[in-house]
């Protein structure tokens, strides 16, 4: 790898600048945790890195004054854990981005490369699918935006075009009554690969669930929206019926694979029965706020 | 390829050296640096024997370019101790034997410190929650987080 050119750009027009002009040679670093260890094991060998932590919209977290958050795609699991506000509006997000890796990955990964990696088991994917999170992308054709469950493309592929960098995450205003949750399932108890995740944004009102988004991730070769599943949700006051609909929905959406971790059928069955949990974590943090 | 030259701060010195772009921060401290107290276990990011903190953060030393330390503070194992004056979550995990064979000592020094200076009164399920990353194969944890938790007593009562 003694071929390899790091470069640390300060501007965002330098970094897109660099990264397009390395083409499929660049690689992003952000926190590097997955980066590193791919490059490591030779599976890539990049020979153009764009460090982009020293570009300052891609290290920070911002709230609008309409609540809206806006997260710097290279912000690192720990300085959201340590923003005074993100964790209470967005409790289920915050969960979902602390539980990749240790506290020494937690320092460096970030939520905007988990969604890069595009692993279908990325934890932070289905809160930020529930979340209704919009990311901007920039490249040599200028800026767009794209919903987050358009951003993988399959399995360690993205839809971001060439020369395309991801700079930020935007987290929609809150409305009172709403609150998001991320339950995922490990076969150990702590630092280990979902099996089956699932995110989950409510709004209530009056006992009623005006407003839902819900997540699912591992079961896909992407992690999947199921508006089905928010349909059967809202109008509801998250009574049996309304959840057990929804679980089926869940169900319904996986087309996963078989693995050492899980099998198609426990992976199913587990997506309903963890929207089931997550809906209910959500719900009390959302009444608990009125 | 000319390799780089890093201007940082290692353990509160200023330091600069010269390495490939491909180096981790690991290699850098272990080869050129030679400061050996952070330890190479799995070189993926899972063990936590390479921890060292990047401005005060926790991270692993494996998993950053040995350039990305420019313009940042480092703090190494090595930085621990006062001279001759041990820590006392060092002195502590001598006197409670919350060591065996020692490879994933410093970073679980590095980490606990770490924890420490965030947290002063952690609970065991938080000291076990932090220190997940770091990976011990002989002492089956319960020594080394009872040394985390009897330290952060005695460094609130001083």
């Amino acid at each position: 790898m003694t071929e390899l050119r790091y470069l640390a750009p300060t501007s965002l027009d330098e970094a897109i600048g660099a990264f397009a002009a390395a083409g499929s040679a660049a690689r992003i670093l952000a926190g590097g945790t997955d980066l590193l260890v791919q490059m490591r094991s030779g599976v890539l060998k990049p020979g153009v890195i764009v460090d982009i932590k020293k570009i300052p919209e891609m290290t920070t977290i911002e709230q609008a004054a309409d609540g809206s958050f806006r997260i710097g795609a290279a912000v690192s699991g720990m300085a959201l854990h340590d923003h005074e506000n993100f964790g209470k509006v967005w409790p289920g997000v915050l969960e979902a981005v602390n539980l990749i890796g240790s506290k020494q990955v937690q320092g460096r990964a970030s939520a905007g490369g988990n969604l890069c990696n595009g692993s279908p088991a990325g934890d932070s994917v289905p809160a930020m699918v529930a979340a209704g999170a919009v990311v901007t992308v920039q490249g040599p054709n200028g800026r767009r935006e794209l919903k987050v469950e358009d951003v993988p493309a399959g399995p360690g592929r993205t839809n971001l075009k060439p020369g395309e960098i991801l700079v930020s995450i935007k987290l929609p205003p809150r409305p009172p009554g709403s609150s998001d949750a991320y339950l995922r399932m490990i076969p150990r108890t702590e630092m280990d690969i979902a099996v089956v995740g699932v995110g989950v944004s409510l709004t209530i009102k009056d006992g009623t669930v005006t407003a839902a988004r819900v997540g699912l991730g591992a079961v896909a070769p992407t992690v999947l929206l199921v508006e089905d599943a928010a349909k059967a949700l809202i109008g509801s006051k998250l009574d049996d019926a309304a959840l057990a609909k929804a679980a089926a929905a869940c169900s319904a959406a996986c087309r996963p694979i078989d693995d050492k971790r899980g099998t198609i059928a426990y992976r199913t069955k587990v997506a309903g029965v963890l929207l089931k949990r997550t809906a209910a974590i959500a719900a009390k943090r959302a009444t608990q706020k009125n | 390829m000319a390799k780089v030259h890093v201007t940082t701060s290692i353990n509160g010195e200023p330091m600069e050296f010269l390495c490939e772009p491909s180096d981790t921060m690991l290699d850098a401290l272990r080869g050129t640096l030679n400061l050996t107290g952070s330890k190479e276990g799995c070189a993926s990011g899972d063990c936590g024997a390479c921890s060292i903190t990047l401005d005060g953060s926790l991270v692993c030393s494996c998993l950053m370019l040995a350039v990305e330390a420019e313009g940042h503070e480092i703090g190494t194992i090595e930085g621990m101790a006062n001279g001759d004056k041990l820590h006392p979550l060092q002195q502590k995990f001598l006197e409670m034997a919350a060591l065996q064979c020692g490879i994933c000592t410093s970073g679980m020094l590095v980490a606990s410190d770490a924890l420490l200076k965030r947290n002063p009164k952690p609970s065991e399920e938080e000291v076990r929650f932090w220190l997940a990353g770091n990976l011990c194969r002989c002492t089956g944890y319960d020594k080394i987080v009872r040394a985390v938790m009897e330290t952060a007593a005695d460094m609130r009562a001083q």
